[in-house]
């Protein structure tokens, strides 16, 4: 297995100078190939941020410095004409909110082959024929390539938007809040049909969510987002049900166990707002909410460091691990 | 008024959600088949609902009925009445005849049939009209969606000229253009052309920011679309409805101002136009003697081809897009 997608040291700014807001602080991640990582955390993390900068789709205001090797070829670095073709041909995108994501005076299946056409060398008809098997694949009737988004329900065009990430065969797939704005049931079908998709096609998958549990039970891999930095990584399971960084364990406090009445009799939110990133504080940036922070937080900033196995945290009490019975 | 009813939501789409069986018959076809048969069967399709939607607005069958006459009329001129009509030489009554059964609106000062005149004159005012209107449309389009598009300095720069442009007074502007080019139908179509854009333009350039800013365009350049792409396949299709409807209001507004100019005396003097034939009853003194079969038609030919484009205008756009409101 080798790293399909490399993160090093990812730093997004908005805007200049003095106003200058930074959304991403230096971030590392490594996405091995054909498996499957989630990123969770509260909204203005810097989750879709991001999503966006992995293809450099963030408006001209953001500044982008570090490294994105995908395939090992950064994406910061590319030029203008290998950048689109890398587009959509190595790494798509399911966009959150599929009901705005979609054209409404284009046939769903005109969109499908919209990258095709793009991309390939196909011919219209070609096109055609794919975004109908694409249709089927995410298992919609092929006649529904002629029908406008408005004639589809919420999951139906979902299950287009995910039709569409699989045009171009791409080796990375990046499911940016997929399932928003759908009902439990919808979800459910939503993510049984990417994680099939994925496993098989042998794609990759970079899922953005900040439903813990949805990622836990979809992804191999668990990243925890905190301000503009992953605070927190290692195997899915093992975060969601013992996080080693308060603010992980927090958020997976944060959802009732099916079967354990204590978490339903005791639901647990995490007391305060994620830190305006204009104006972030001192030292580690979740300590004016950790439930176990030390005098020495307000003033070290705590970088990621090796946990247990395969496992990494960000924070002081990491070597000196927090007892079991934390946080309420 | 129309236009200024028009939302910054999305465009709905041409079809009805009733129509989709109609457009789903095409697609039921096997998949073998070229991509120029399946392109024509869906033209073929939306042409279909496009007609069935249209005949339920009564003001726009009335005024498709009134154009099909006089595009009958303007089509069929030399066969109804010959096409020596504007001979002054061979003129076949004497000068400024009452009406009369030969002469079912008198003659004018040179003896020619003013009924005939009339007839021949609608081909003048429809050619103009079409033409300059569109010529207008597609600068105001181009201009409005490329400044809408790339943004920054640019487009600043487009839209201060586009400014310029309109806060010139177009009639004198036209006058001025008539004045110093050769005196023809063409130096007419030009001189209305390039001097009613602006407002396209603007209407054109906020619609495409609306549209920029709507998911499907990250989407768009998140497949590797270029601008061009952005720019034809996607704002294009979704400012069509204003274009459209500012075209056929453009062509109203063309027609009078080419009877403006034509009876400032600045058309082609051997073309006779309704707005010449103004002029002409004018300097024959028509107006003081009472000579309203001379006065009149004219007037009144004009009003109504501008009153038969706009009530084919408002329907188009109710048909293209509902959520206007335009009322029946």
């Amino acid at each position: 297995m080798s790293a399909l997608l490399e993160i090093r040291d990812l730093r997004v700014t908005y805007g200049f100078g003095p106003s200058a807001v930074p959304a991403v602080r230096g971030l590392d991640l490594t996405l091995e190939s054909g498996s499957k990582l989630g990123i969770a955390g509260e909204s203005g993390c810097g989750k879709s941020t991001l999503a966006l900068a992995l293809l450099r789709l963030l408006p001209p205001t953001a500044t982008l410095s570090g490294q994105i090797l995908l395939d090992g070829e950064d994406v910061l670095a590319m030029k203008w004409g290998r950048l689109r073709a890398v587009r959509w041909a190595g790494a798509s995108i399911v966009f959150q909110g599929a009901m705005h994501s979609l054209n409404a005076v284009h046939r769903v299946g005109d969109q499908i082959a919209e990258p095709v056409l793009l991309h390939g060398h196909a011919t219209p008809a070609a096109a055609r024929r794919r975004a109908a098997g694409l249709l089927e694949q995410v298992g919609l009737s092929a006649a529904r390539v002629d029908a406008y988004p408005h004639e589809l329900s919420g999951g139906q065009r979902q299950r287009v938007m995910i039709a569409m990430a699989l045009a171009c065969g791409p080796r990375l797939i990046v499911a940016d809040e997929p399932t928003t704005a759908l009902d439990v049931m919808i979800q459910a079908q939503i993510l049984r049909l990417i994680e099939q998709l994925v496993a098989d096609q042998d794609i990759s998958l970079l899922m953005i969510s900040h439903d813990l549990a949805v990622l836990a039970d979809t992804c191999d891999r668990l990243a925890v987002m905190y301000a503009g930095r992953v605070v927190e990584e290692g195997p899915a399971r093992a975060v969601y049900d013992a996080a080693l960084h308060p603010y992980g364990r927090a958020l997976s406090a944060a959802f009732p166990r099916i079967g354990d009445p204590a978490s339903r009799r005791a639901p647990r939110g995490l007391p305060g707002d994620p830190p305006d990133p204009s104006a972030l504080p001192s030292g580690c940036t979740f300590h004016p909410r950790c439930p176990v922070a030390l005098d020495l937080c307000a003033e070290q900033d705590q970088a990621l460091r090796d946990a247990a196995p395969g496992r990494r945290a960000a924070c002081v009490r990491i070597d000196a691990p927090v007892p079991a019975e934390p946080l309420s | 008024m129309t236009l200024e009813k028009t939302p910054p939501t999305p465009p709905t789409p041409p079809t009805p959600p009733t129509a989709s069986a109609a457009a789903a018959a095409p697609s039921a076809a096997p998949p073998p088949q070229s991509a120029a048969a399946l392109a024509r069967a869906r033209r073929r399709a939306s042409a279909v609902r496009f007609w069935r939607r249209y005949r339920t607005h009564r003001g726009g069958l009335f005024g498709l009925a009134g154009l099909s006459l006089i595009a009958l009329m303007a089509l069929f001129a030399p066969l109804l009445v010959g096409s020596d009509v504007q001979s002054v030489t061979a003129a076949p009554g004497t000068a400024l005849e009452a009406p009369s059964a030969r002469f079912p609106l008198g003659t004018d000062q040179f003896g020619r049939s003013l009924l005939s005149l009339l007839v021949w004159g609608s081909r003048v005012s429809l050619t103009v009209g079409l033409l300059a209107a569109g010529l207008s449309v597609a600068i105001g389009t181009l201009v409005g969606i490329v400044a809408g598009h790339y943004g920054g300095w640019f487009a600043t720069v487009i839209m201060r000229v586009t400014d310029w442009f309109l806060v010139m007074p177009t009639l004198v502007l036209a006058i001025v253009l008539a004045t110093v080019m050769s005196r023809s139908i063409w130096t007419v179509i030009l001189a209305i052309g390039v001097t009613s854009w602006p407002t396209t333009a603007r209407l054109v350039r906020a619609q495409t920011i609306a549209v920029e800013s709507r998911p499907y365009i990250e989407r768009a350049r998140a497949l590797g679309g270029g601008h061009r792409h952005v720019m034809t396949r996607h704002v294009l299709p979704n400012v069509m409805p204003l274009v459209l409807a500012q075209t056929t209001l453009g062509i109203s507004a063309a027609i009078l101002t080419e009877a403006t100019l034509a009876f400032l005396g600045l058309g082609d003097p051997i073309i006779v136009s309704w707005g010449g034939m103004l002029q002409d009853a004018r300097e024959a003194g028509a107006v003081s003697s009472g000579h309203w079969w001379y006065l009149a038609p004219p007037g009144i030919a004009i009003a109504f081809v501008a009153l038969a484009f706009t009530l084919c205008g408002r329907a188009v756009e109710s048909v293209l897009n509902p959520k206007l409101g335009v009322s029946r």
